[in-house]
């Protein structure tokens, strides 16, 4: 197999301020999003956002002008009931009006209840947990038979690496030596039914996925300097598939919502609890 | 009938070929790649062929990744271990509605000695039931050949090509041409209509030469396209025969059998006899030992277009 080229470092370089008021409205969206539609899944929307902000505004090479360019990289979110977040970041980044949010879940509406490939700038549908990171491998593979030096990104939960599928697409990741495929875990420690822990204990995980052979690296998923320097360890595995896990916090920024499982795939209550999730985002 | 090359060495000869011309096919196995017969095309392109061990889950997730960014994936395993990637096949590749082909080999009872637990016989209804999957059992090696080339030429959707391990015997014409949603008339017939497929073919061949001894002139038609299914065909010969035998080595639910009294049933209700697996597990043995301790070889196919031709159309008054 042909190994990719080296990639020249062709990030935007917008600055953290910046990054963080575009992350604040995705923030304000996705409440509105899901507020709107009467259901949806906030807690692990607003745990990957700034993530994704990092990735759509700074990291990845993309135009949204131009959505099935060959050379584009690709982004799976494997946790697709985080839809709200993509649809937010991609409507904020310009590959559809940001009106459509609005319609999210509705009938006659492009935007499925979780990420669907019909949506502008979506890779592929997603919603049952486990099988974003075999779709990347997929991808990465493609990257590399044509050796055409694009990057996939796979967006994982904590609750979604219970599946058994994630761990034999890790094992394919490391056979075929994917250093373009980048796994990013969104560890924020809540899933469906309660905590993580008590759900299905998962001790040591970075020792786990070293061991099976992908590079590892751990950082504050809120803090965009931290998320940059994730992306910097990325960039620097020439060898690996590289597997970044973000600690976050579910519900991010919205007090109730966090760390509360509640709201994993519940919105606001009532028209109280949504006036109060906008004042504390625009007030963060 | 001469005897027909093993359907999945004609498939492996298939990708081969088909690999040299087309640089998109890339081929996927769950370590029975020399038993599916996609080792060769492994050794001839290594770097469009990957073993993903026996990770079926990780083989089909892959796969869709691969035909999102482009290829033409070929999955092959055997039939039955294809089965729990159910949901891999749902979401990923059936929702997405790109271009995976599911060859899959060592479908049905005919797998022989190794017993029930590789003996897949309800495979047919649950692909058939998934929205943008396309079916196909072919009948012999003619035919499975043109399915190929017909997949790697004219489509760009899921399909399911489901094989048998045993040699069956040569039923179409050297020239034969598959045609999706058209089935094949084999041999014309007036009184009764045996609806078959894959293996069941050459033994419904053979059945409608003991029919005619006893003067019931039988029609043997090869539906190897299950899905999408020929309606106009099936009902053109209910018509024309006023009974019908279904044949098919894979359960009476959901299959075959079911295809055609569902079509029948809305369209021209006719008497149908369905031969198959009923709603039991396989077992050890040889695959000719099988068909008869399950009632589904040639005499049991005579015994039910017996049954088929003697029962009183009850729906006569109605059309």
């Amino acid at each position: 197999m042909v190994e990719n080229q080296e990639k020249q470092d062709d990030r935007k370089g917008l600055d953290n301020e910046t990054l963080r008021k575009i992350s604040q409205r995705a923030r304000s969206l996705i409440i509105k999003m899901v507020y709107s539609a009467r259901s949806g899944h906030p807690g692990g929307s607003l745990s990957i956002i700034d993530i994704l902000t990092e990735l759509y505004f700074n990291e990845m090479n993309i135009d949204p002008t131009d959505q099935n360019l060959a050379s584009r990289d690709r982004l799976v979110m494997s946790k697709g009931h985080a839809s709200p977040a993509l649809y937010s970041i991609l409507a904020l980044r310009g590959y559809f009006p940001q009106e459509l949010l609005m319609d999210f879940r509705k009938i006659n509406s492009k935007l499925e209840g979780h990420v669907h490939k019909g949506v502008p700038g979506v890779e592929t549908s997603t919603g049952s947990l486990g099988q974003g990171l075999g779709i990347g491998v997929g991808m990465a593979l493609a990257s590399k038979i044509d050796n055409n030096p694009y990057r996939v990104f796979v967006i994982l939960g904590d609750g979604e690496i219970e599946e058994g599928n994630i761990w034999e697409s890790l094992m394919a990741g490391s056979k075929y030596r994917l250093n373009n495929l980048v796994a990013i875990l969104d560890k924020n420690g809540v899933q469906l039914d309660g905590f993580t822990r008590d759900i299905m204990p998962m001790e040591r995980l970075k020792d786990r996925i070293d061991s099976f052979g992908w590079a590892t690296y751990e950082f504050n998923g809120h803090d965009f300097s931290e998320i940059r320097k994730a992306m910097d360890f990325a960039r620097g595995i020439k060898d690996k598939p590289v597997f970044l896990i973000a600690k976050t916090v579910k519900g991010k920024g919205v007090s109730y919502m966090e760390n509360n499982s509640k709201y994993h795939g519940s919105p606001p209550a009532n028209e109280e609890e949504y006036e109060q999730a906008l004042k504390e985002i625009d007030a963060a | 009938m001469r005897p027909s090359e093993s359907l999945r060495e004609v498939y492996g000869k298939k990708l081969l070929e088909l690999g040299g011309l087309h640089n998109d096919i890339v081929v996927l196995d769950a370590d029975l790649s020399s038993s599916t017969r996609t080792s060769d095309f492994g050794k001839k392109y290594p770097g469009r062929f990957f073993n993903m061990g026996i990770s079926e889950q990780s083989m089909v997730t892959a796969a869709a990744g691969l035909a999102l960014a482009g290829k033409k994936p070929f999955v092959s395993t055997f039939a039955v271990f294809l089965m729990r990637t159910y949901e891999q096949i749902r979401q990923s590749v059936c929702y997405n509605n790109i271009d995976v082909k599911f060859v899959v080999t060592h479908a049905g009872i005919t797998v022989g000695e190794d017993g029930a637990t590789h003996q897949i016989i309800e495979d047919v209804g649950i692909m058939s039931g998934l929205p943008n999957m396309r079916v196909i059992v072919p009948a012999d090696s003619i035919e499975t050949a043109s399915v190929i080339d017909y997949l790697v030429k004219k489509t760009k959707t899921p399909y399911y090509v489901r094989l048998s391990r045993e040699k069956f015997p040569v039923v179409n014409d050297d020239d034969y041409q598959f045609t999706e949603g058209k089935n094949t008339v084999l041999k014309d017939g007036t009184d009764l209509t045996i609806f078959c497929n894959g293996s069941m073919v050459g033994l419904s061949l053979q059945a409608a030469a003991q029919l005619k001894e006893q003067a019931i002139d039988a029609a043997v038609v090869n539906v190897s396209s299950i899905k999408p299914i020929d309606r106009e065909g099936i009902i053109q010969y209910g018509k024309r025969t006023g009974h019908v035998v279904t044949a098919e080595e894979h359960s009476i639910y959901n299959g075959l059998g079911s295809r055609v009294a569902e079509v029948l049933s809305e369209e021209y209700p006719v008497p149908v006899v369905r031969v198959g697996m009923k709603d039991t597990f396989g077992k050890s043995g040889k695959s000719w030992e099988l068909f008869d301790y399950f009632h589904m070889g040639v005499k049991d196919i005579v015994s039910a277009g017996i049954r088929s031709f003697r029962e009183v159309n009850k729906y006569e008054t109605i059309s």
